[in-house]
């Protein structure tokens, strides 16, 4: 499989990263080389073989379901570009 | 009074413990060191001076009381992926800008609790993402280690005329620094540059698909990733989850075991944190290895390696031959079939995780008309080339109609890798040795690499299988190649059986012995 310019901006689209026209060429490119190379795992039989969901056989872990953490706002807002009274500020969503 | 900064990790733990030196005597020196090399081999990011003289001073403190951890004042750095609170974290990525966590990571509150003192924080690829050190938003790393040419140089020959002598020249040779500049390897480089030019004691670092190994075999030095679930990623900037995992770079097999010993715990902050008490590593150190059965996968001989590599894995064989132990040929049918399965897995797991930075919790934001064009734009300025590649890649695989044929694809291979080691174990083997990589380290802005991504993942092709897998794996320097650059082997071993891997590496070690590069910098 290989991809098109038209896909390569659908999928730079769905990434969230705005691409120029430059770009999505490069990329075109070099993300068909990649698909290319990873094309060969279709020579492998995979009939009946389960895929991993996880590397070491493990049970996953539970713990009490009480507050253990919290009241911690001032630290959470504390790295973001724009803030307001502990709110992470955004660009108008809803008109 | 020798240099500090060569000292081992177990020699400057002897002589702070019995107070022939000081943890700010030690501390100093380091820094000194990195403020002389690091504006040419760039592999801090960060330099915390000031919390490392405090630390060291604490140190000092315990290590008079006889108090102090099992690594009291002992300098470190800190590879940039680690998050350290209220100091520069950023994945060595744009994206990142300013980001200073408030927390800090399991592996390095760890090394605090034992004394460690922090030196800053190393350059490493974008998110961990290369395997050359060149994608970091700060610039490349600089190998220490330089190719050398051996010229003879032949005695002049002196002619009397006819029937006059002739003067017997006699040959001499001598090695010259070459001046190319070489990649530390990635993406852990600045850890790996770091250690072997004596600009800090240990250094952490990660491994998704080779990142310790890789570096450490560029080098000449020995690093470890361990088991998966063996170290906590609990504060450690997520690449692709199912196969990131934490380890040392060191300057010896002995100073990896105690680093690794620090670094482990079990951690209720990360539920794939594996709930098995850390061992004694270095009680492994020096413990014989006759008897033991060591595996020669016959899928690693690839087309294309150079023979240093293959003459360095023969002796590897008959080193470990002589100390006792029986070596079997052994088969991995789908060795192959690694790199291009974690060519779909990482990127799908990195595209997911990298979702988070959108310019609205932390580093960097651009405006734009509405939030979609504020996040496109933020995230267009903020990754590099190689992370928006893999993000692409990513996207693009576990999108409605290819997840099938992509991903789940990908996975089923995943557990044939890993099958292919589980029966290999059941037969009866220990460990198993190969090399650590496919080539030397190779130029800066190498032409090959640029013009190519697949080329440049190839680094990772002996490496990625152990991540795959989740299985432990080490580096071990074993040689230098004809132009005197480092080259390594690479021990596997059985899930959280890392001690196998100290013992054996350390007879590779003993064999081998330390390399260390000429000082040019």
């Amino acid at each position: 499989m290989s991809v098109d310019l038209q896909t390569v901006k659908r999928v730079a689209h769905l990434a969230r990263i705005a691409v120029s026209e430059e770009d999505a060429e490069r990329m075109t490119g070099e993300l068909n080389a990649i698909l290319g190379f990873v094309e060969q795992l279709n020579e492998v039989d995979v009939t009946g073989v389960e895929p991993m969901t996880s590397v070491t056989p493990m049970e996953m872990k539970k713990r009490q379901d009480a507050v253990t953490d919290g009241n911690k706002a001032a630290d959470i807002v504390a790295n973001a570009p724009a803030t307001d009274e502990n709110f992470f500020l955004v660009p108008k969503v809803v008109e | 009074m020798s240099d500090l900064t060569h000292l081992t990790i177990s020699e400057a733990r002897a002589k702070l413990r019995g107070k022939e030196i000081s943890a700010a005597e030690i501390t100093e020196a380091y820094l000194a060191a990195i403020e002389r090399a690091n504006p040419v081999l760039n592999a801090y990011v960060t330099v915390t001076a000031d919390k490392a003289r405090d630390m060291a001073k604490a140190s000092d403190a315990k290590l008079a009381k006889g108090e102090g951890g099992a690594l009291e004042g002992i300098p470190l750095g800190i590879k940039d992926l680690f998050a350290t609170e209220g100091i520069h974290t950023q994945a060595c990525s744009h994206v990142l800008d300013g980001f200073e966590p408030r927390y800090e990571s399991t592996v390095t509150s760890n090394l605090w609790a034992d004394g460690a003192v922090m030196l800053g924080k190393l350059n490493m690829d974008e998110f961990a993402m290369g395997s050359s050190n060149e994608t970091s938003y700060y610039g490349p790393v600089i190998n220490p280690w330089r190719r050398s040419r051996v010229d003879t140089v032949v005695m002049p020959t002196t002619h009397q005329g006819d029937g006059g002598f002739v003067s017997a020249g006699g040959t001499k040779t001598a090695r010259t620094l070459d001046n190319a500049q070489l990649v530390p390897g990635g993406s852990s480089g600045g850890s790996a540059s770091s250690v072997a030019a004596f600009l800090c004691a240990g250094a952490t670092a990660t491994d998704t698909g080779g990142s310790i190994r890789q570096p450490a075999a560029f080098t000449g030095t020995v690093g470890i990733k361990p088991t998966y679930g063996r170290c906590s990623r609990r504060g450690i900037v997520a690449f692709a989850s199912s196969l990131d995992q934490a380890g040392p770079i060191a300057r010896d097999v002995r100073d990896a075991a105690i680093l690794l010993k620090s670094m482990a715990s079990v951690d209720p902050k990360d539920t794939t944190s594996v709930d098995r008490p850390v061992p004694d590593y270095e009680a492994a150190i020096g413990k014989p290895i006759k008897g033991m059965k060591v595996g020669i996968p016959k899928e690693y001989r690839v087309d294309g390696m150079p023979e240093d590599i293959e003459a360095l894995w023969q002796k590897g064989i008959a080193w470990l031959k002589d100390a006792g132990a029986e070596i079997v040929d052994i088969s991995l049918p789908h060795t192959k079939y690694a790199l291009p399965a974690y060519y779909i897995v990482a990127p799908a797991e990195a595209s997911s995780n990298l979702a988070r930075y959108d310019g609205v919790r932390y580093g960097l934001r651009v405006p734009g008309k509405d939030i979609i064009d504020m996040y496109e734009k933020t995230r267009a300025a903020g990754f590099g080339r190689e992370v928006k590649r893999r993000i692409m890649i990513g996207t693009y695989v576990l999108s409605a109609g290819y997840y099938d044929a992509y991903y789940l694809q990908a996975q089923k291979v995943r557990t044939l890798i890993k099958r292919d080691f589980e029966n290999v174990f059941a037969a009866g083997v220990d460990v198993i040795l190969t090399p650590a990589t496919p080539s030397a380290a190779f130029g800066i802005a190498d032409e090959d690499m640029a013009s190519d991504p697949v080329k440049m993942y190839l680094n990772d092709i002996f490496t990625v299988t152990v991540n795959m897998a989740g299985l432990p794996g080490i580096s071990v320097p074993a040689g230098l190649d004809g132009k005197g650059l480092p080259l390594g082997l690479q021990l596997i071993g059985r899930p959280f059986d890392e001690e196998t891997l100290f013992q054996t590496a350390n007879v590779i070690e003993q064999a081998a012995g330390k390399f260390q590069p000429e000082k040019w910098w």
